[in-house]
């Protein structure tokens, strides 16, 4: 009796799904035709920020993205060329002007205006707004006054409106790059619905952001579900070719793979690391890469005395067998690198490390010997990132073949690395990361190498290559900056106070229900390009 | 019986000052750099570090710093503000979001602990030793051994990609049907447990002396197991469930994870893993009363199924 009433519980959730299988099996096997009237999902994490001037990671800049229009956006060579702007412009690389395209409106109805440009700028800019973008505006004049706690500036001197769709922007030293940075977050307008008093955000402008770009807000922001946005049909710009975009919230990303295989969720931007090595037969053709613009190094403390010898760091470098790491340990998830900027930014050159890039455990022992490196190196990294893999085999390769003794260091937390390496405590060789902020060698250089560089905990400093930088930021036009920046980059590959060892690379997948997906440099899906399928 | 949860209440006030006294100092020492945590690997400018500092009294070190915030967080408490994230979001609207789905799964999870384990357990307490005792030994023995960081992805694997039969992530606001799977997973652990708890119980109290009284009284077979057995057999399991209510709410971090259910466990990870400690000492403190009630509502269950259990 017992039994059999027990059957028949699980007989009935079976039913039940049975028949929903049927269902949901209906909808498969699109034709590959366009349907510009379906909604794709994107997996993105919880936003920590919904606001241009406040917003730093890839998740509430994807959401921007979809509700912006940028000012520019790069193409195939990564050059900036203009999208809401008409032009940008400049005799001297120091006053730029910048004219807007006229039409653009917000999804409130409002004109965008030059206004709003500097009104934005201006929020961004000041101190006590805590915009964590802040420091992308740091090159225009007046921002220092706009620093402290209890600045004497509210605007930043350098704007100035010359008629509605027209602004000048004085920066407070020339920088002939200053177009490639005007395609990020931190650069888009904010309507007059966005403040409540002059220069004070409105309360609850974040939970439904009004933007000039191809989609609205649809609702609010739902915390830890999703953002949902439809499409704006003034857009005076590259129309989208899908009716929305649910992104959707995922905290783990195997959840928001799982959904992908299953057709539940249209885009993953980063497959996760266990299952790459499935990812191909998983998704077949659906599976892609494409570069991103993270490189991983070791850096040198070279402010040490055992590690301030060049040749002790070149031999070390050729040490290490690069493209064995990146496919036995990475599965080919990143690529070897051998250059000290990433192959996204226009003037990037492969292999400029030149020989210390080549694997040669012999000419590499020679080296070191003769050079007279330390007998025991050390290789501190943060725990909490899944590092220890690749610190491991570089161990185990710098053992073998320089005969040295290695041992991994984990520090619990990037953070705590770092607290070390600025107190200048012996930790050995530490592993850095670098994403760019926007597209430029220059920010690849002059953070990390220069001088006075923001990031620049190594030490280094060579006169020369800071003047190369210098000349690089006033040259007259992008071409000749660039060049002033490889002659710099060559003097870096002399030095070498780091280690170039891997590109970063997206690696996405999508479901059967989207086709021409595209991920940017700036870990983005492309919106413009996306297509649901019928 | 009244002095008794009058006395138990009182003591829960403490139980819960101490506790969240613990906590506090907890995240307290172990925070190393939480604006850093906030902002991955890239540096932070001194702008927006001072920003934060102020805003969360980050500056205030030391014994006397961690009075003086804790005593702050508490204040706050008190009059019903949760305080903010570092992300800036309300910690009240946070939990508001996170308990429902979260209570949810629980109920889900303990209804399926209670239907299969205990009916399955009192089914093989009574024909011990026979194939389904045996069977469900087994079986129980195998989930016991599976923790739910494998269990999950594989239910979620098989059943939710491969032969889709459940919608393998949940999302928010999910129905009945979307939470299901991540409620057996859940609750699988609790079950086999249960399951266990009631055969054992089951089993011996077969063998008491009052059973065979009710036997040879002529009662039906029936009655004497479900009546008499069952009702002296429950007061382990009972303990046990009371006990897991409370684990089920803060122990479904791995489950709500792979199923993508923004539930409590969802943010208590979220906020470990970005050192968020205002976050962390929200969701624990909620966590605590959860615990101290149900283990008092499991202590007022005991007079309710065994008479001869008095509370003064």
């Amino acid at each position: 009796m017992r039994v059999r009433r027990l059957a028949a519980w699980t007989a009935l959730p079976l039913a039940v799904t049975l028949g929903l299988v049927a269902c949901g099996s209906g909808g498969d096997g699109g034709s590959g035709e366009s349907d510009p009237n379906a909604a794709v999902r994107i997996e993105i994490a919880e936003p920590q920020h919904l606001v241009p001037t406040n917003t730093t990671e890839t998740s509430g800049s994807q959401v921007l993205s979809a509700l912006f229009s940028p000012l520019v956006d790069y193409d195939e060579a990564n050059k900036p060329y203009e999208v809401a702007a008409e032009s940008i412009t400049s005799q001297d690389n120091t006053t730029w002007t910048i004219k807007l395209k006229d039409g653009y409106t917000f999804h409130n109805g409002e004109q965008v205006t030059a206004e709003n440009y500097i009104d934005s700028w201006n929020y961004g800019a000041y101190a006590p707004n805590g915009q964590n973008s802040s420091y992308f505006f740091e090159k225009i004049a007046g921002y220092d006054a706009m620093q402290g706690e209890s600045p004497s500036a509210k605007t930043l001197s350098g704007l100035k409106k010359v008629d509605d769709l027209t602004f000048t922007v004085t920066l407070s030293e020339p920088y002939s790059e200053f177009k490639s940075m005007l395609g990020y977050t931190a650069f888009y307008p904010l309507p007059k619905a966005a403040f409540s008093a002059p220069g004070v955000l409105a309360e609850g402008y974040e939970q439904a952001p009004i933007g000039q770009g191809p989609f609205k807000m649809k609702g609010t922001w739902q915390h830890d579900a999703k953002v949902e946005v439809e499409k704006y049909d003034a857009f005076p710009g590259e129309q989208p070719k899908v009716a929305g975009v649910e992104f959707r919230i995922y905290q783990q990303l195997t959840a928001a793979y799982a959904d992908v295989l299953s057709d539940n969720l249209d885009v993953i931007k980063t497959i996760p690391t266990e299952n790459l090595s499935t990812a191909g037969t998983d998704l077949g053709d659906r599976f892609q890469q494409s570069p991103a613009s993270t490189l991983q190094v070791l850096a040198f403390p070279t402010f040490q005395k055992e590690f301030s010898n060049p040749d002790v760091r070149k031999a070390i470098s050729m040490a290490i067998d690069r493209d064995e790491i990146t496919r036995s340990i990475f599965k080919d998830s990143q690529q070897p690198a051998r250059s000290f900027v990433s192959p996204v930014v226009a003037g990037y050159r492969e292999n400029t490390i030149g020989a210390a890039g080549e694997f040669d455990p012999a000419k590499a022992k020679a080296l070191y010997q003769a050079a007279g490196g330390p007998s025991k190196i050390t290789l501190s990294y943060n725990g909490d990132g899944g590092h220890k893999d690749w610190i491991d085999a570089t161990c185990n390769q710098l053992k073998a073949n320089l005969g040295v003794d290695c041992v991994g260091n984990a520090e619990p937390k990037f953070a705590d690395l770092l607290t070390k390496v600025k107190a200048k405590q012996p930790v050995g060789l530490f592993r850095m990361g670098w994403v760019m902020d926007y597209p430029s060698m220059e920010n690849y250089l002059g953070p990390l190498y220069s001088t006075n560089g923001s990031s620049n905990y190594y030490g280094y400093s060579n006169p020369e290559f800071d003047k190369l930088l210098a000349e690089g930021a006033s040259a007259p036009s992008e071409d000749a900056a660039i060049k002033k920046y490889q002659a710099a980059e060559d003097l870096l590959a002399e030095d070498l106070p780091v280690i170039p060892l891997r590109y970063g690379q997206n690696n996405f997948g999508h479901s059967t229900k989207v086709k021409n997906v595209e991920v940017d440099l700036f870990d983005r899906v492309n919106l413009l390009k996306i297509e649901a399928v019928k | 019986m009244f002095r008794f949860i009058v006395r138990r209440l009182l003591q829960m006030v403490v139980a819960f000052f101490g506790t969240t006294l613990i906590v506090y100092a907890l995240m307290f020492a172990g925070q190393g750099d939480p604006i850093q945590a906030l902002a991955g690997e890239r540096p932070v400018t001194a702008a927006q570090r001072a920003y934060l500092t102020e805003k969360y009294h980050l500056d205030a070190t030391g014994v006397g710093g961690f009075f003086y915030r804790y005593f702050d967080y508490i204040s706050n408490l008190l009059r019903g503000n949760l305080g903010e994230s570092l992300t800036g979001r309300s910690i009240g609207d946070i939990l508001a979001g996170a308990w429902p789905v979260t209570i949810k799964l629980a109920l889900i999870a303990i209804a399926v602990a209670v239907i299969f384990g205990v009916t399955a357990g009192v089914l093989a307490g009574i024909r011990r030793a026979s194939i389904f005792d045996n069977a469900t030994l087994l079986l129980t023995l195998l989930v016991l051994g599976i923790p739910t960081i494998v269990l999950a992805p594989l239910a979620q694997y098989f059943l939710g990609v491969k032969w889709q039969l459940f919608p393998p992530t949940s999302g928010a606001n999910p129905d009945f049907y979307a939470l299901l799977l991540p409620g057996i997973v859940l609750g699988s652990l609790s079950l086999a447990t249960a399951l266990r708890l009631t055969r054992t119980s089951v089993a011996e109290n077969l063998r008491a002396d009052y059973v065979r009284t009710a036997r040879s009284k002529g009662l039906p077979r029936r009655r004497v197991v479900s009546v008499h057995v069952l009702r002296n057999s429950l007061i382990p399991v009972i303990t046990f469930l009371g006990v897991e209510v409370g684990n089920l709410m803060s122990g479904a971090i791995i489950t709500e994870g792979v199923f993508n259910i923004p539930g409590v466990g969802f943010n208590l990870f979220r906020g470990i893993r970005t050192e968020d400690g205002p976050l962390v000492v929200g969701i624990v403190s909620v966590l605590v009363v959860v615990y101290l009630i149900s283990n008092l509502v499991v202590d007022i269950l005991y007079a309710v199924l065994d008479p001869r259990i008095r509370y003064e």
